[in-house]
């Protein structure tokens, strides 16, 4: 995926204020220098290796593969990357670039609370000032992120503009970026935004999809039929598909957040719903879901994660291509694939990674035990516990926290 | 007459110009209406009038809120357009829409040149559009006769800047400072060195705006730039006194 002027297909672009035509000028030198450094590569597999558990592994999901009867089901495991989800990889990668860059402090926008952490932790190794700019109504859906986040040294803004979710808080850390630029790097955590973003952010992550081919193909002696991945902006889902774009015979997967069903208008589904039209709105151009005027809509997830109104250029690309199909999850779907997988395998998924095995579940028991997918697992559920908790009604968890909340009541 | 004509006819009468903002819809037209008229008759010489957008990603909280309130209060792209042809109908002076470039993308970019001419307005500011991104936009609205007016940055470099003007029409925003709308600028040295970099780089007249709020800061400007703006500053004026506060407001400036 390399694209120097950053368009694919008429997707991409870079819409940016003219005061940040020097910053961005200044990251794509380095950017440009640090892919054609072989250096570079090492340096950052190192570091991934050493310090977030690279390569994950790929775990053949026996239990589950027997539920369905059909094709054998692989999960790759991005839970066990360092913080929990694919994002560390994106975020070590860039943080690297700011050591070269010389700038001592890093911003980033998070949805889900995953890529905050995932900076938070980086900023703490490198020794960067870190800010985070959080939705609202993320802040109160992702609580404990939000905790590790402050204990590792950074600043959580909650952002109270607009719908007070993802798309906001991308604002709000370019607001922060365009007074800023001097010292700071807008860490963008999805491979979405204006170029050079979506092409450097889906090198980084491309990791993910290097080791699973490797390790399917030793693991099971050829390549998978298909590969699934949830697509928010889409950086889980570019980094396992690259491993696979030469082999024309694998079919990939993007499920997007089909909330509480496309026919209601309540979901995040870009591409695989009819509500998405083209646009440009955040630096880039894409499908996004937006009125006849060109506002963007309100999207609805119970996945943080995935609750946004673009997606990757890159992916629109390949899905206006062909290339790579797109469906969608319901939030109860989600629910009920968390729990099999729970139970079934003893790995718990987050919610927005779920999404990605309701379409396998949907699928595998159609295709023949001699074919084999691909589960992009992009992060660990235990973020997720209030939601998950509150989704299940779970009786004795609602006690606890209300003992607990007793507790914190009486010791004030 | 085109608009560069214009200000130049004006300029020869006048220090400075004055250019005001509004962002259409909020609180209302109603009081949108009333505003634009005590500026206009306090001496106002443009209006930048702001179609609302729900990623106005280059402004600071005071106008981002404005879009947002006038976005909730209903306020679709028809009701600015028609606003607009009433406005350029009523006011003998030049009205630019500023808005973000998903509204033209959107709307299909010759169409909404098209629209412009329309109903009057004799420009366009879009922050999120830079030349290279803009071959069509260009190409419009060189072909409708409107001026695609360009931004400077203190980060620009006289290179950029050059680059720029060639691409530009009508005259020159130049950004004041890094940031975003809405807070104050000091007129230092660095300013000075700006300013005259700016100058050096094209021949059309130089807006600047971002934290113009005040009589000092237009008299600060005097002799620097051709046109001083007022942005957020309205805005606050509006929201805690009222629409007749503006009138006086603006006659104080210069
Ligand atoms: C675990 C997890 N998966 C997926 C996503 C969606 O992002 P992307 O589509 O960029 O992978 C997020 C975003 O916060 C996440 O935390």
């Amino acid at each position: 995926m390399k694209n120097l002027n950053g368009y694919y297909g008429q997707w991409g672009g870079a819409f940016i204020p003219e005061v940040l035509h020097e910053t961005f000028r200044q990251l794509k030198d380095f950017y440009s220098a640090a892919r054609g450094d072989p250096a570079f590569w090492q340096e950052y597999a190192d570091l991934m290796a050493t310090y977030s558990c690279r390569p994950t592994p790929l775990t053949a999901a026996d239990n589950l593969s027997r539920h369905f009867g059909g094709a054998r089901i692989f999960i790759k495991r991005e839970d066990l990357n360092h913080t929990g989800a694919h994002k560390a990889n994106n975020v070590m990668g860039q943080g690297l670039l700011v050591k070269r860059m010389g700038k001592g402090r890093v911003i980033a926008e998070t949805g889900a609370g995953q890529h905050g952490v995932a900076t938070a932790t980086m900023a703490a190794k490198f020794g960067f000032k870190c800010t985070i700019y959080m939705g609202e109504e993320d802040v109160m859906r992702q609580r404990p992120n939000v905790f590790w986040m402050e204990k590792l040294g950074a600043e959580v803004v909650p952002v109270t503009t607009g719908s007070k979710t993802l798309k906001d808080a991308i604002n709000a850390a370019f607001r922060d970026w365009v007074t800023n630029m001097d010292n700071t790097h807008y860490c963008l955590g999805t491979a979405c935004g204006p170029h050079p973003f979506p092409e450097m952010v889906a090198w980084f992550q491309s990791i993910i999809g290097l080791e699973a081919r490797e390790q399917i193909e030793r693991q099971f002696g050829k390549p998978p039929a298909r590969v699934y991945a949830c697509v928010g902006g889409g950086s889980n889902a570019m980094g396992v598909f690259q491993g696979f774009l030469d082999l024309p015979g694998v079919e990939l997967v993007g499920v997007e957040a089909g909330g509480e069903g496309l026919e209601t208008g309540r979901h995040a589904a870009r591409l695989a719903s009819r509500d998405g039209s083209p646009g440009v709105a955040q630096g880039y151009k894409t499908m996004f879901l937006q009125d006849d005027d060109g506002q963007m809509r309100t999207t609805h997830s119970v996945a943080a994660g995935l609750d946004y109104v673009g997606v990757s250029p890159i992916l629109t690309d390949l899905w206006e291509q062909g290339r790579v199909r797109f469906a969608s999850a319901t939030d109860s779907e989600v629910m009920a694939a968390l729990e099999l997988t729970m139970t079934r395998e003893g790995i718990i998924p987050a919610l927005e990674s779920s999404h990605a095995f309701v379409q396998a579940f949907k699928e595998a028991g159609d295709m023949s035990p001699d074919e084999a997918v691909i589960i992009n697992m992009s992060g660990r559920g235990d973020k997720d516990i209030f939601t998950i908790a509150n989704a299940f009604k779970d009786p004795s968890w609602q006690q606890f926290i209300i003992d607990k909340g007793k507790e914190y009541e009486a010791e004030r | 007459m085109k608009l560069s004509a214009e200000i130049a006819q004006v300029s020869a009468r006048k220090d400075i110009l004055l250019m005001t903002h509004i962002v259409l819809g909020y609180p209302s037209f109603e009081t949108n209406r009333e505003v634009i008229a005590q500026m206009v008759a306090n001496g106002v010489d443009l209006i930048e009038m702001q179609i609302p957008f729900s990623e106005p990603m280059a402004d600071g909280p005071v106008i981002i809120k404005a879009n947002q309130d006038s976005l909730l209060a209903g306020t679709r792209l028809n009701d600015c357009l028609n606003f607009a042809r009433e406005m350029t109908g009523t006011h003998d002076i030049p009205f630019l829409f500023m808005t973000y470039y998903n509204i033209l993308f959107k709307y299909g970019i010759e169409a909404f040149c098209r629209r412009a001419v329309e109903v009057g307005v004799q420009g366009f500011i879009v922050p999120d559009l830079p030349p290279e991104e803009g071959a069509d936009y260009l190409k419009y609205t060189r072909q409708y006769g409107l001026a695609p007016i360009q931004i400077f940055a203190p980060t620009s470099t006289p290179e950029r800047m050059s680059f720029l003007s060639e691409a530009g029409g009508g005259f020159i925003y130049c950004v004041a400072r890094r940031g975003v709308t809405g807070t104050q600028t000091t007129f230092d040295e660095e300013f000075n060195n700006y300013i005259a970099q700016c100058r050096a780089s094209t021949d059309m007249p130089l807006a600047v705006g971002f934290g113009i709020s005040h009589r000092d800061d237009v008299q600060a400007l005097i002799g620097r730039a051709d046109i001083a703006v007022i942005g957020s500053e309205t805005i606050r004026l509006v929201d805690r006194q009222g629409a007749a506060a503006v009138g006086p407001f603006i006659a104080g400036l210069r």
